[in-house]
């Protein structure tokens, strides 16, 4: 089953060369160019789940969109992208609960290891979830 | 600026100036004021203790020669008024007279004579031949013939000697008669100068109009007035009769006169002294205050020229430190700015080289889906696309090392692997090395302890010794050998170069700031000094050894704390 993918960073021509590649590779894969583009695509389309975040972004930075994605989305893991300078940012956003991070320019294969994590881990999330919504019914019939 | 052309920059030298006036003048200003006062009470308290011994003694000199008069009066008196006129007359009666006298007095009295009314000396007993002697017209006769007693002024008289006489009037059967007595001038005036003090005190005696009646300690000019008796009665009086004067003499000298009645009012008793010789206590005291003043004096410039010098020395150095911290500051602020430059390129050089890598990529994935007419272009195809996926890592890798430093130009003190920092220095100078063809090897002691320090500081350090050796080599190149070693508690780092060396002559200033041998605007002068500040800054020492056309060796020494 194909995961779900919202690519966000403010380079156009990255954006744009990393969405064909994983479109190659048979993700679904949506982009934005902003934090707060990334915010409405992520309320308007439920179904993804993993955010590729960059954290230096001009208008709501990679953290704060971050902190806004955890706050609404919480069963959505972002994986943060960063050049090196903002190294100690991309560890803050592991502490505010990012998945992991990964360093510009990143390995192909390294970030498609990660994003398949990552979307392991959702999926085990929202079974999870699913799995406690139906004790819970089963629970109330009796 | 070194330390010695800064003592002579005017600012400097104008503070050395004013601090050396204010040291003098609130050293001198109480000695002297002290002094003076001191100096000034003495010599007031000395001048009356002076006048008042002068005083005393001249009064007690006064009373020894009215005594000695008196006495010599009595005597006649008594024998005018003991013996008859016949026993008077008798020659023989006189003689015996006069021998008793010499034999109770010496040589004080030098005859005897009895002279009748009409001045005829009927009877003389003495040395000369004076009987029968007419004095009728003499003026101490008629003085004497109208008085009980006279005693005369010194006369020559008719012997031509030097004398005085005291004669006593007696009446017989209605007749006056005189019998008189010579007394012996050199007696006489062997009592007054019997009055010495000093080198230069002596007393002499004048009569009412001036004359001398003893010899004086001067050479006496004859014809010459002398006007001792009219200067020293107008002089200051004291209630015991005594006079105080002071007047400079023919040859300039000032003298102290001291000076009393004597023979009821007819002669001047004059004590004579020299000024300075009266005073010479009171002018040795004041030449040896003068001499504690002086030395003291000397000691106080000297003490407050080398002090005003030390401390504005000491100023200068504070001064001169002060300015180097600012470089320092400014040295950091430098590479902090260049830190921040270096994080901010290598960020906007990511971006695009990520763009080219994911390009890259794409490509690849594309002609995966391509079937190419030639196995030959495929490979080379891939073979490209290889070499732009490996120099992106490349240039990932550059700006990794160029973020790296940047982060670290602060001084925070945190736990260094010393060999890490070796490494990453040898790294950062291997290019430039390659290019001066020197070889950079390194033979560093593994596990040594983890010390607690500023990485950017101590990377400074390595940085700028690396740099001034691959600048000695940079024409001949040669090598450089890096080393870690651990003694006791310290971590001991070497940097060796096998260059031309440091000249003896520069090696004790290689430390000293703003001391360079590089070409103007090739150094400030600082790197080193900075180097020393920093390392004696982490408690450590820094030392070379140089041997010119053999090499450096630079030793740095850090205090270390076991990582437990």
């Amino acid at each position: 089953m194909a995961i779900n993918i919202l690519l966000v960073d403010d380079e156009i021509p990255f954006l744009e060369t990393m969405t064909r590649r994983l479109v190659k590779r048979e993700f679904i894969t949506a982009s934005a160019s902003s934090g707060d583009e990334a915010i409405r695509l992520l309320e308007k389309n439920g179904e993804i789940e993993v955010v590729v975040l960059d954290v230096k972004m001009p208008g709501m930075d990679g953290l704060e969109t971050l902190k806004i994605i955890r706050q609404k989305f919480p069963l959505i893991e972002v994986i943060m992208l960063t050049g090196h300078a903002t190294i100690e940012s991309a560890i803050e956003g592991m502490k505010l609960g990012a998945f992991d991070y990964l360093m510009k320019p990143c390995d192909m294969e390294e970030l498609l290891s990660k994003v398949r994590e990552a979307a392991m881990k959702t999926k085990r999330h929202k079974e999870k979830i699913i799995e406690a919504q139906l004790k819970e019914i089963t629970m109330r019939r009796i | 600026m070194n330390q010695e052309n800064r003592m002579k920059d005017p600012y400097y030298k104008s503070l050395t100036r004013k601090m050396l006036f204010i040291v003098i003048v609130v050293s001198f200003a109480p000695l002297i004021m002290v002094s003076s006062i001191i100096l000034n009470r003495f010599s007031i308290s000395y001048n009356e203790k002076l006048n008042a011994h002068l005083g005393e003694l001249v009064l007690k000199h006064r009373q020894n020669i009215d005594s000695f008069l008196l006495e010599k009066l009595n005597n006649i008196r008594y024998m005018a008024r003991s013996f008859t006129v016949e026993e008077l007359k008798n020659k023989e009666f006189l003689r015996n007279n006069l021998a008793a006298l010499q034999t109770e007095y010496g040589s004080v009295f030098e005859d005897l004579g009895f002279i009748n009314e009409k001045g005829i000396q009927v009877t003389y007993a003495g040395p000369f031949n004076l009987e029968k002697a007419r004095y009728s017209d003499a003026e101490w006769f008629r003085k004497a013939i109208n008085s009980d007693y006279f005693i005369s002024d010194v006369f020559l008289g008719l012997r031509g000697i030097p004398h005085f006489i005291i004669a006593v009037r007696q009446k017989s059967n209605g007749e006056s008669y005189i019998l008189r007595a010579t007394i012996s001038f050199v007696a006489f005036n062997s009592l007054v100068e019997n009055l010495r003090i000093g080198k230069t005190g002596f007393a002499f005696i004048l009569n009412s109009k001036g004359e001398f009646q003893s010899k004086p300690g001067f050479e006496v000019v004859p014809g010459k007035s002398y006007s001792f008796y009219e200067s020293i009665k107008k002089g200051r009086k004291t209630k015991d009769g005594v006079y105080f004067s002071e007047m400079v003499d023919d040859s300039g000298k000032e003298n102290l006169y001291v000076a009393s009645l004597i023979k009821n009012g007819d002669w001047f008793l004059i004590y004579q002294q020299d000024k300075s010789d009266a005073f010479s206590d009171l002018t040795h005291a004041k030449q040896i205050a003068l001499f504690i003043i002086l030395t003291g004096g000397i000691i106080i410039i000297i003490t407050a020229f080398l002090l005003s010098k030390r401390m504005v020395a000491k100023i200068a150095m504070a001064d001169l430190e002060k300015e180097l911290m600012n470089q320092q500051v400014i040295e950091t602020g430098k590479l902090a700015s260049l830190g921040e430059l270096a994080a901010g390129i290598a960020h906007e050089i990511n971006n695009p080289v990520a763009i080219m890598v994911e390009e890259a990529g794409w490509v690849h994935d594309l002609l995966e889906d391509e079937q190419f007419s030639s196995k030959e272009n495929q490979d080379e195809f891939e073979r490209a696309l290889a070499q732009i996926k490996n120099q992106g890592k490349r240039c990932r890798e550059i700006t990794q090392k160029l973020l790296s430093f940047a982060r670290k130009t602060d001084t925070y003190i945190e736990d260094v692997g010393i060999n890490e920092v070796i490494n990453d220095a040898i790294s950062f100078c291997s290019q430039r090395a390659k290019f001066a063809n020197v070889v950079v090897k390194s033979n560093l002691e593994e596990n040594l302890p983890i010390i607690r320090l500023s990485h950017t500081e101590i990377q400074q350090v390595l940085l700028n010794l690396m740099n001034n050796a691959l600048d000695s080599m940079e024409k001949r190149g040669g090598n450089i050998v890096l080393t870690s070693c651990l003694e006791g508690d310290e971590v001991v780092i070497s940097i060796a170069d096998d260059g031309p060396g440091i000249p003896r002559a520069n090696l004790a200033r290689i430390f000293d700031p703003f001391f360079t041998t590089k070409p103007v605007g090739k150094g400030t002068g600082l790197g080193l000094s900075i180097c020393y500040g920093i390392i004696k800054k982490m408690g450590g020492e820094i030392d070379v050894r140089s041997v010119v056309d053999a090499g450096t060796t630079f030793h740095i020494r850090l205090p270390c704390r076991r990582n437990d």
